[in-house]
């Protein structure tokens, strides 16, 4: 069952995927009576892009929290970077280059676009306050050396024209995209990112899988994300990790996961 | 066609970053520069300068103050008035025992009394939002509004439990007690307003306006970017607080002369919080509008009556005016809620493209 080693592997487009980034070992997640999560393993490797997929309250969402600290886990460890780690607060993981977008957009609404993106670049700023009261010398300085690289991050997803645009008053397709751009903007090692096409047309998906593979390719960002649309995972993931009632049920290239009877069970609801 | 951008090409981010980055803006501002600086101590009258321009300017500037906390970040409070006494008490301190110090910076300074109360009483917000976070603001109004009835170390020991303002000089000036003119005290009030708004503006546009307005849109997100809610929340409780302080040590130096604990008790909390939402949350040109409408609007209406030659007994007239003042709130809050800063938005949006209907 646990098909995939945690060992270098090169994709079918050819690129090499090699060494852990992060590993959880037996993680599970309580709350309450609810076990969200129940001993699960797994590890996404540098490079690739891991997709977690699973039906409706399969833990998912939960796993992701779990990565980026806003859940602490009862049990199992996380190593990060060969470190291990068994609690650690969102600011940290941010601090350590882990950044995400919501299976909810999460934008900061009466912000612009503009504004949205360089929050994104929030921990790498550091002028002190005292710069900042006279906003002169380095304080401006570093403002304009970020404005740059947002300015990047708006090209490459090309939203310029709605740059100044406060994100309440955009289409929710447009907004997942700027919360893209928001996780982009910090440069992450690790991108997190759940359910990035949900509620898209067909168009706006074909955008969001194109920049979700560029992202991949051009940055070399390793990306994990959760997506129900089956056919965007087969065309996007390498590997594929499948949760059903908290429980990792498949785990391997996309595939091999496609024709795991297990999969099919859970997807087409067989009683357990 | 007056106003617009066209043929105003950014060149730089930099440019691009200006606070102002539309030329007639930063002439309009230069103009009403201009206005307030030469023209009002020029041509106003005592009465114009005494009763609506100090106050208005010393009001907008305790707006700017609750903005801060409450249209940036998020964050509501019913004690701004206890705040502006805590700057007015400590500034009344401070020149007992500094008589020699310029005013200017006594004033100055004592925000920094506020900022660190403010601080304190900012704590709770770490834990708690909305409605209980105004009822422990509230807790300290009343705190602090006993503390200057109680302790009369703050009031010197005076025997009617107010402070009166000494006299006192800077540049070869008397700007506070009885014998300081009102253009001084005025042009001494709207060089610290405008020095303050700068700040805060600045403030606003960098790094730490936005962590004030992540935490204020999302602070769970906020959060999972980086932002660390400690920093955020009290740098916005000390920058409002400060700012408040130092109106509340203006509104008793520069206007009042003498004041009790009646400046500063929880019905000025809910005028600037008037004045707030009136001008518009989040926004600073919305605080001086707000602050004029809230202010100078009562004494217009009393004038009227005057100047018409009609015969109303004066508190027909102050009935009527508040019930003016109250129905225009509340026809304003309908029609427009994000305040008189929206309208004036919408205002300067339509010259953009005038004569154009879009
Ligand atoms: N904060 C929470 N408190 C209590 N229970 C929770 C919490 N978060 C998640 N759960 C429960 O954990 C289980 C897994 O939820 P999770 O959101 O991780 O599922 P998911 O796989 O993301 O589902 P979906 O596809 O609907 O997004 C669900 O039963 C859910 O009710
Ligand atoms: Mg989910």
């Amino acid at each position: 069952m646990n098909a995939a080693a945690p060992q270098p592997y090169t994709t079918e487009d050819g690129r090499e995927i090699g060494g852990v980034l992060m590993e959880m070992k037996n993680i599970t997640l309580k709350f309450g009576g609810v076990t969200a999560i129940k001993g699960i393993s797994f590890d996404i490797q540098e490079g690739e892009i891991r997709a977690i997929i699973g039906p409706n309250g399969a833990g998912k969402t939960s796993m992701l929290n779990v990565i980026n600290g806003f859940y602490h886990p009862q049990e199992g460890e996380i190593v990060f970077r060969g470190e291990t780690r068994s609690r650690m607060r969102p600011y940290e993981a941010a601090k350590q280059g882990i950044s995400r977008t919501f299976q909810n957009v999460a934008l900061f609404q009466g912000m612009t676009t503009l504004d949205n993106i360089m929050a994104g670049r929030t921990l790498k700023m550091h002028r002190n306050f005292l710069w900042q009261l006279l906003r002169y010398g380095p304080a401006l300085d570093e403002e304009i050396e970020h404005r740059r690289k947002v300015e990047e991050v708006i090209d490459f997803l090309e939203i310029e024209h709605i740059r100044r645009t406060p994100v309440g008053q955009l289409p929710y397709g447009l907004q997942k995209r700027v919360e893209l751009g928001r996780a982009l903007a910090a440069e992450p090692s690790l991108l997190l990112l759940d359910e990035p096409m949900a509620g898209m047309n067909v168009e706006e998906k074909e955008d969001m899988s194109r920049f979700i593979l560029d992202v991949n390719e051009q940055m070399g960002t390793t990306i994990a994300l959760i997506e129900h649309d089956m056919g965007v995972v087969m065309d996007l993931a390498d590997r594929v990790v499948v949760l059903d009632y908290g429980k990792k049920i498949a785990d391997g290239p996309p595939g091999e996961v496609q024709s795991n009877q297990d999969v099919i069970d859970a997807y087409l609801g067989v009683p357990h | 066609m007056i106003y617009r951008e066209a043929g105003q090409f950014k060149t730089s981010y930099r440019q691009d970053a200006a606070i102002f980055p539309i030329l007639q803006d930063r002439i309009a501002i230069w103009f009403y520069l201009f206005v307030a600086f030469i023209v009002i101590p020029t041509f106003g009258s005592d009465f114009f300068i005494n009763s609506m321009m100090i106050p208005f300017l010393i009001f907008a500037m305790a707006s700017i103050g609750l903005n801060v906390l409450t249209g940036y970040t998020g964050q509501i409070s019913l004690g701004t008035g206890a705040f502006m006494g805590v700057g007015a008490y400590a500034c009344y301190k401070l020149t007992t025992y500094f008589p020699e110090t310029n005013i200017i910076i006594l004033v100055l300074l004592s925000g920094f009394f506020a900022a660190g109360i403010g601080m304190i009483f900012g704590l709770p917000s770490l834990r708690i939002k909305g409605f209980y976070l105004v009822v422990t603001t509230l807790a300290a109004q009343f705190f602090l509004e006993w503390c200057f009835i109680r302790v009369p170390w703050l009031y010197n020991y005076n025997a009617s439990g107010a402070i009166e303002v000494p006299q006192r000089e800077a540049f070869g000036l008397i700007v506070t007690g009885p014998s300081a003119s009102p253009s001084v005290r005025y042009l001494v009030v709207l060089s610290i307003v405008v020095f303050l708004t700068w700040i805060v503006s600045n403030l606003i546009h960098g790094r730490i306006g936005r962590t004030w307005m992540m935490i204020r849109d999302m602070d769970i997100a906020a959060e999972l970017i980086g932002v660390r809610p400690l920093y955020a929340k009290l740098s916005a409780f000390a920058v409002s607080s400060y700012v408040a302080g130092v109106a509340g040590a203006m509104l008793v130096f520069f206007w009042l002369g003498a004041a009790e604990v009646e400046s500063f008790d929880v019905n000025h909390s809910f005028l600037i919080l008037f004045m707030v939402i009136i001008g518009g949350l989040g926004s600073l040109v919305g605080s001086f509008l707000g602050a004029a409408f809230i202010w100078m609007l009562p004494i217009i209406i009393r004038a009227v009556p005057k100047m018409t030659g009609l015969d109303i007994n004066a508190s027909t007239v102050e009935q009527l005016n508040f019930m003016i003042i109250g129905a225009l709130i509340i026809v304003f809050l309908i029609i427009e809620p994000h305040g008189l800063a929206r309208l004036w938005a919408i205002a300067k949006q339509k010259l953009r493209i005038w004569p154009f209907p879009h």
